[in-house]
């Protein structure tokens, strides 16, 4: 299990906002440790601390104290225009409203992240066949040049999924990505990203639904700002540690 | 981000609102328009001025009387004028001869009488006495009849050319030569009658009267010691060969009359002018209708970025989510900026260039249907459009940088 590659390890994570009398402790000395391929959901009453957290571990702010190390780098004293950077290239994300450019066709959303990739590991000739096989890996091929209010819920979270793919991030973000959805809508979303950490992807996702937490591995419950109990779901715990196996077999 | 893809979206952006942003530029597009219209009518007005002056004669010195400091003494008598008291008849021959590079010389002399024929009287007519190349000099042409010869000069024949308004209003459909006018007391006849000119400067060539210089010094010299000091003139045109040679001439006469009238440079009883001189004069009468015309052109110039910056700001506000989403998948600050920059520049620059053919067109029209003449002046192209790009950068930034403030977070949860 030397091989495994550490995607999130925090080290007494502590968020407050306000100053003085008027702080709010919104997390406090959080650890947390995920590894390359797992599958986590954090769940909690609202309040808990968890959008809080996933803002932090999604680079889209920093803690007050304590360390984040995010695919072994420590990201958490860096300026804006680092954590954009960061954004860029390690991090994908799906948003419970899907947060598509409105009058944008799906490719063209599926081409976002390409624009603003400084490391140009993808030439600007190839962003439009990337693109095109991206959302055919999502299962809208023949949706490519719909706008986004030519598309049902699910289609439209399946396009930001595509979008959160493109960059091929290392940790995948998803904030209540069924929750705008229908129970059937809701239920293909999450077998799409069940795929995906099949096929190897690193997936942290924030939800109050227990039948989306019960994809994952691992479920942090969170609490005032604290982790409250961490359940270990059964059902695919293993599956990173059989890939590790069958790699090192290689 | 490629700057091509930055100018792809602003396009874009600009192209969902086309209403809005029609709208929007319409600021710019009339400032830029009234930059340009302005200053093809001032150019225009300049042309026209230009052209007027030298079409009366090129190559031209005036020398007219001025008085000196020293001229007017009281003495026991009351006032008394010295002799340097002005251009006299026989400074005009000694230019003539003394001067090098000289061409013709012309005197005239002016006054205003009331004219008489048949039973039309006209009052304050302009009787200009003059010589034989007055008309070669200042460019004139005889349009019936003839123009008064040296023998008519020196016989000092009762001789008028009339000017063709003159003419027409003395004599209607008439043919007025050989007709006789009475000026004043004196009874002269009509020889011929000037081609049409116009008015230039403040002169109507056409509502004057000439004759021959010896009779004007004659009959209506009003100087009371016209005969002590020698016959005094109002005004000597100098026709140059060369205009290279213009500032030499020009010492040569000062220093001649100078030395004639006993007087220094500094307190000289005479001034000359050139026809650029005249030019600039004419032009500095219009020149603060033409400054305030620049004035309202930059304002509205103006008004149209603060149009700009306030829908850019609503733009801003509209795409806060939009903004969150770029922020998200890994725009940069500087990304956010640049994008609703260029938009800001973009649409200004349209404006500019539909302002551009607004102003080339309109500046046409205005010379089609008005009598003013208008003249495109392509560096007031580029003026205008440079003006347009600066207020599109400097009203842009304001809103860009707000955008590219905004926190990630709060942007992906505005509503």
């Amino acid at each position: 299990m030397t091989a495994t590659r550490t995607i999130i390890e925090t080290m007494d994570l502590t968020k407050i906002y306000g100053m003085g009398d008027v702080s709010v402790t919104a997390l406090d000395s959080v650890n947390i440790h995920i590894e390359a391929g797992e599958f986590v959901a954090i769940m909690g009453p609202s309040g808990s601390g968890k959008s809080t957290l996933l803002n932090i571990l999604g680079c889209l702010s920093t803690p007050t104290s304590g360390k984040y190390l995010l695919d072994g780098k420590d990201v958490s004293n860096l300026d804006k225009v680092e954590l954009a950077e960061i954004r860029s290239r390690k991090l994908g994300y799906i948003f419970q409203s899907y947060n598509l450019l409105p009058r944008t066709t799906a490719l063209r959303n599926v081409m976002l992240p390409l624009l603003y990739d400084r490391s140009r590991k993808v030439s600007a000739e190839k962003w439009e066949e990337l693109a095109k096989a991206t959302l055919e890996a999502v299962g809208l091929g023949d949706r490519i040049h719909h706008q986004p209010q030519e598309l049902s819920g699910g289609q439209q979270q399946r396009v930001a999924i595509a979008r959160a793919l493109i960059n091929d991030p290392v940790l995948i973000i998803a904030d209540e990505p069924t929750g705008n959805l229908d129970s059937h809508s809701g239920e293909e979303i999450m077998l799409l990203l069940d795929k995906l950490h099949d096929q190897g992807a690193t997936l942290v996702i924030v939800t109050h639904d227990p039948i989306v937490a019960a994809h994952t591995a691992r479920t942090i419950h969170l609490k005032d700002g604290r982790i409250d109990t961490i359940v270990h779901n059964g059902n695919n715990a293993s599956r990173a540690s059989k890939k590790e196996v069958s790699h090192a077999a290689d | 981000m490629r700057p091509i893809e930055v100018l792809r979206i602003a396009w874009e952006a600009i192209g969902k609102n086309k209403v809005r942003s029609l709208l929007t530029m319409l600021g710019i597009v009339i400032g830029v328009a009234a930059v340009i219209i302005m200053i093809a009518v001032s150019a225009g007005t300049k042309a026209t001025i230009s052209d007027q002056i030298t079409s009366l004669g090129t190559n031209l010195i005036f020398i007219s009387s001025g008085f000196s400091r020293g001229s007017v003494t009281f003495s026991s008598g009351g006032l008394v004028m010295r002799s340097s008291g002005g251009l006299v008849y026989d400074d005009a021959t000694s230019i003539a001869d003394q001067v090098n590079g000289v061409k013709s010389v012309v005197v005239e002399q002016q006054a205003t009488e009331t004219v008489k024929a048949g039973k039309v009287t006209l009052d304050s007519i302009g009787i200009v006495g003059t010589s034989v190349d007055f008309p070669a000099v200042r460019n004139m042409e005889v349009m019936d009849g003839r123009y008064f010869t040296e023998e008519d000069i020196s016989r000092k024949t009762k001789a008028a050319v009339l000017g063709y308004d003159l003419a027409q209003e003395l004599f209607g459909d008439a043919d007025p030569i050989g007709q006789s006018v009475l000026v004043s007391s004196t009874r002269l006849t009509v020889i011929g009658v000037m081609a049409e000119r116009g008015t230039v400067g403040e002169v109507d060539y056409d509502a004057r009267m000439y004759i021959p210089l010896s009779v004007m010094l004659q009959k209506f010299n009003r100087t009371p010691f016209g005969r002590i000091t020698g016959d005094r003139v109002q005004m000597i045109y100098v026709q140059i060969a060369d205009s290279a040679n213009m500032d030499n001439v020009i010492l040569q006469i000062q220093l001649l009359l100078a030395k004639r009238h006993n007087v220094s440079l500094d307190s000289a009883d005479f001034t000359i002018t050139t026809q650029q001189d005249i030019i600039e004069t004419q032009e500095s009468t219009t020149s603060a209708f033409r400054s305030l015309l620049a004035w309202v052109a930059g304002v509205s110039l103006i008004v149209g970025g603060i149009g700009i910056m306030n829908i850019m700001l609503v733009s801003v506000t509209e795409r806060t989510r939009e903004i969150g989403v770029r922020q998200s998948v890994g725009a940069t600050p500087g990304d956010i900026r640049w994008q609703f920059l260029t938009e800001a520049l973009l649409m200004s620059l349209l404006g500019g260039l539909i302002g551009a053919l607004v102003g080339v067109g309109g500046s046409w029209l205005f010379g089609t249907v008005s009598d003013m003449r208008t003249v495109v002046v392509p560096s007031s192209i580029l003026l205008a459009f440079c003006s347009a790009a600066a207020v599109g950068a400097f009203f842009g930034f304001y809103p860009a940088n707000r955008a590219a403030q905004l926190d990630p977070i709060d942007a992906l949860r505005h509503e």
